[in-house]
């Protein structure tokens, strides 16, 4: 293990319904070996954190919209000034939905123009690595992730798209395995194949498709680990 | 007419039943309404050429009169009911509860 990862820890916060809180937690505990543990959605005190994941699953049974009952859980609130002073925040699906819900990302999360519940392995074209959860990738480099979302078709208006092209937050894009951004390569219908968006400052990122879930070429692939090294990378970066 | 202890002021006031409705907005993909027209159509309904799908709310709201019972669900509707960057809403009625008993169009 590398001693530069010993001082860090990674929260996962675990909302009711939440199901990729373990996969992550395994992700960076076991595959990483960074020191992690589970956020209860009770807690406020995310003093001790380095880095926080809002995990996928089903918060709150998905009631009213995707992650917008979440977002009234305690631990939203320390969350959000954890944000605020820079700390790394990765949404993975589930959470990629609450933190648009809860205004710490732009935008929305629409159902899958397909209407069904897409579940399998996708690529997605790396397009800023000026963020926290991308900063070990380069731009242009495909990576292999699986999805498995019922409403991932990011939507945003033509103003707020606009601003996020001009100030380079599209994070990643959908696309073939050769990296060609095409709509045979948009599983959902996302507007502009978008895959991943970050906030101003880079330090909150959504992403739909689950890096936690490709962490070992025994379950299909590892390029996972790339997205959530990145952060133990950007976090040992002196400032 | 009902009324009900508001904590906030302890006045006794009306409560009036707000029903809202949401909707995907214009210019927002919805694929839902589409799969429900491309089906209605199959049925032989051709003289639709538009459905919309969206989520309907009966809310009970004490309020002083129904322009504040109006006012009270429309803030209601945009900081929770609806996402206003996918969804519009409109407030479908507002109707004093004349009755003690929960209204059975709940």
């Amino acid at each position: 293990m590398d001693a530069n990862l010993g001082r860090n820890l990674v929260g996962v916060i675990s909302f009711p319904g939440s199901n990729g809180d373990h996969d992550a937690l395994h992700a960076f505990s076991h595959d990483l070996g960074v020191p992690s543990r589970l956020v209860d959605y009770r807690e406020t005190d995310l003093s001790r954190f380095s880095a926080l994941v809002v995990p996928g699953g089903f918060s709150y049974g998905d009631y009213l919209r995707c992650g917008a009952i979440a977002r009234f859980a305690p631990v939203i609130e320390p969350l959000r000034e954890f944000a605020a002073r820079g700390g790394p925040v990765l949404g993975i699906c589930n959470g990629f939905q609450v933190l648009t819900e809860a205004h710490l990302l732009p935008g929305a999360l629409l159902r899958n123009a397909t209407l069904r519940f897409h579940c399998h392995w996708t690529h997605i074209r790396t397009e800023q690595t000026q963020t926290a959860w991308t900063s070990d990738l380069t731009v242009g480099q495909v990576v292999r992730l699986p999805i498995a979302h019922g409403e991932g078709a990011y939507f945003a208006d033509d103003a707020t798209l606009a601003h996020l092209h001009d100030t380079g937050r599209i994070v990643a894009r959908y696309c073939k395995p050769d990296g060609t951004v095409d709509a045979a390569a948009n599983p959902n219908g996302s507007i502009d194949n978008i895959a991943a968006i970050a906030n101003h400052a880079g330090n909150v990122v959504g992403l739909m498709p689950h890096p936690e879930r490709a962490t070992d070429q025994s379950i299909g692939g590892d390029d996972g680990l790339l997205l959530l090294r990145s952060v133990v990378s950007y976090l040992n970066v002196p400032a | 007419m009902t009324v009900v202890e508001r904590p906030s002021d302890g006045h006794r006031l009306p409560r009036w039943l707000v029903e809202v409705v949401v909707v995907p907005k214009l210019g927002v993909n919805d694929p839902e309404g589409e799969a429900i027209l491309g089906g209605l159509r199959s049925l032989g309904y051709t003289e639709v050429d538009r459905a919309q799908s969206g989520r309907f709310f009966s809310l009970t709201v004490a309020a002083e009169d129904a322009d504040r019972a109006r006012e009270d669900a429309s803030r209601m509707a945009n900081q929770l009911l609806a996402n206003p960057v996918i969804q519009s809403f409109r407030i479908q009625s507002v109707s004093p509860i004349s009755s003690i008993t929960t209204p059975t169009t709940l």
